[in-house]
């Protein structure tokens, strides 16, 4: 398992297929924030057929309700939530050339299976580690769903944000290799 | 009847609030530190310094441990002899979390209708009160910002008496290996048994907010709490879920008397963030 690889988004499907479940990594670059409310506006759009409020070709969404940024601060505390919750939404996203998503915990098998399908990867960030992850954002800027609140669409430029492939774009996964070794 | 004032009540909730969201307990940093040293997993190892640090960021520049800042949760005891005045107890507290998420730029979380609307009501309330009148003229505030992660990782199930030890013990395992990585291991579980459904489920939260390493004072639930514990380290789940022997930090047990016919059981879940905080006034 490589450790540290940096990776600037957008992302290629040269770069994803390189990435192994295992490796940990730094991304730097911009990134888009979507969780539950928003991933439900963001389908909304594509079943009527209009263009969504940022292109999702080679980006990378990032599942995460900050909190709100005290003053000096680019962005509140922003640790992960949990990505089961945008499953029903995410194989219409990576049809839609969606590269990376970032999260924590498990996923369903169609997102996997469109994974596979698309070359896409799943990274994972250290739920509760919010203040952490938070230093590496350097700008946080909403650009749609204003109403939302914590929920809306941001656009966040992040420096070596620390993360790890959890569910490579051959479908390995790390939160099923990972403890098997330590099952008891 | 001892007066005691909304403001002082207001000031006080709203303190404990700042403070559960900005500092995690020590009795939670000693035991992450603890198992830094028993983690047989290298990336087990390295995500518990970072959680280790996070909580000193946290604390240091008084920022939120976590962004998930929380449904506003408290445990109040009433004093039968103490007296609230100049304004409504309930709002009182409702003020407070209003003044402490907006204040200390905590995340507000609430949506106020939970089907239809699911709205923001932007100020984190209103909050969940569970109160209990006690002798004394004092009031006791206990309070706990829950994360959803692991809230929604948590489960009830109405055993058999026949199921006895070994289905109370099956149930909390299985919560906990179904939950996987979800709700941010290493995790705190409380457990309650017996009472009703209610009941068991306030036993379960109440037992979340129990020290690390104190044991409920019957050796028997004592003892079945270090088992169950040793049984889930034993899952594999490991710190974030990566795999390792750190995936839970505790497990607290609470019981009460409850039908002839039921063994109600909940198990409630509490990611590595378990925020609390009390005062008295």
């Amino acid at each position: 398992m490589a450790k540290n690889i940096k990776l600037k988004t957008p992302l290629t499907n040269e770069d994803v297929v390189k990435l192994k479940a295992g490796d940990s990594v730094l991304i730097t670059g911009k990134i888009y924030t979507a969780r539950d409310a928003a991933h439900k506006r963001l389908i909304d759009l594509l079943t009527q057929g209009k263009e969504l409020p940022f292109d999702p070709e080679g980006q990378v969404i990032y599942y995460v309700g900050p909190a709100p940024a005290p003053p000096g601060y680019a962005s509140g505390s922003a640790g992960p939530t949990t990505s089961y919750r945008m499953d029903p939404y995410t194989p219409q996203l990576l049809d839609k050339g969606l590269k990376g998503m970032i999260g924590k915990g498990l996923r369903s098998q169609e997102v996997v299976e469109s994974m596979k399908k698309n070359k896409a990867v799943y990274f994972g960030a250290v739920g509760g580690a919010a203040a952490l992850i938070a230093k590496s954002i350097k700008k946080a800027e909403i650009i749609a769903y204003e109403d939302l609140g914590t929920e809306a669409i941001r656009e966040m430029e992040v420096e070596d944000f620390p993360a790890i492939v959890i569910i490579d774009s051959d479908g390995n996964n790390l939160y099923e290799t990972g403890p098997e070794k330590y099952r008891k | 009847m001892r007066e005691i004032h909304f403001d002082i009540i207001r000031q006080t909730v709203k303190e404990l609030f700042l403070k559960a969201n900005y500092i995690i307990g020590d009795d939670i940093i000693v035991k992450l530190k603890e198992s830094v040293q028993t983690e047989e997993s290298e990336s087990g190892k390295v995500i518990l310094e970072q959680i280790i640090k996070n909580n000193e960021i946290a604390k240091n520049e008084r920022i939120a441990a976590c962004q998930d800042t929380g449904l506003a949760v408290l445990f109040v005891k009433l004093g039968q002899e103490a007296k609230v005045v100049g304004g409504d107890f309930n709002e009182a507290i409702n003020q407070a979390v209003r003044e402490a998420y907006i204040e200390g730029y905590l995340r507000k979380s609430v949506v106020d209708d939970p089907l239809f609307d699911r709205k923001n009501t932007n100020d984190n309330t209103p909050a969940i009160i569970h109160l209990e009148i006690v002798p004394g003229d004092k009031i006791h505030f206990l309070v706990t910002p829950k994360g959803f992660g692991s809230e929604n990782m948590s489960a009830l199930k109405m055993l058999k008496p026949a199921d006895g030890i070994e289905g109370v013990k099956e149930f909390i395992v299985e919560t906990v290996k179904k939950a996987g990585p979800n709700p941010c291991p290493p995790i705190v579980v409380g457990v309650g048994i017996g009472g009703t459904v209610e009941k068991a489920a306030l036993l379960a939260k109440k037992a979340t907010l129990r020290r690390v390493g104190e044991h409920n004072k019957d050796p028997r639930y004592a003892r079945l709490e270090k088992e169950v514990l040793e049984k889930i380290n034993r899952l594999g789940i490991g710190p974030a879920g990566l795999g390792g022997r750190t995936t839970a930090l505790a497990v607290n047990i609470e019981y009460f008397p409850t039908h002839i016919a039921g063994l109600p059981v909940v198990v409630n879940i509490c990611c590595h963030a378990a925020r609390h905080a009390e005062a008295e006034i």
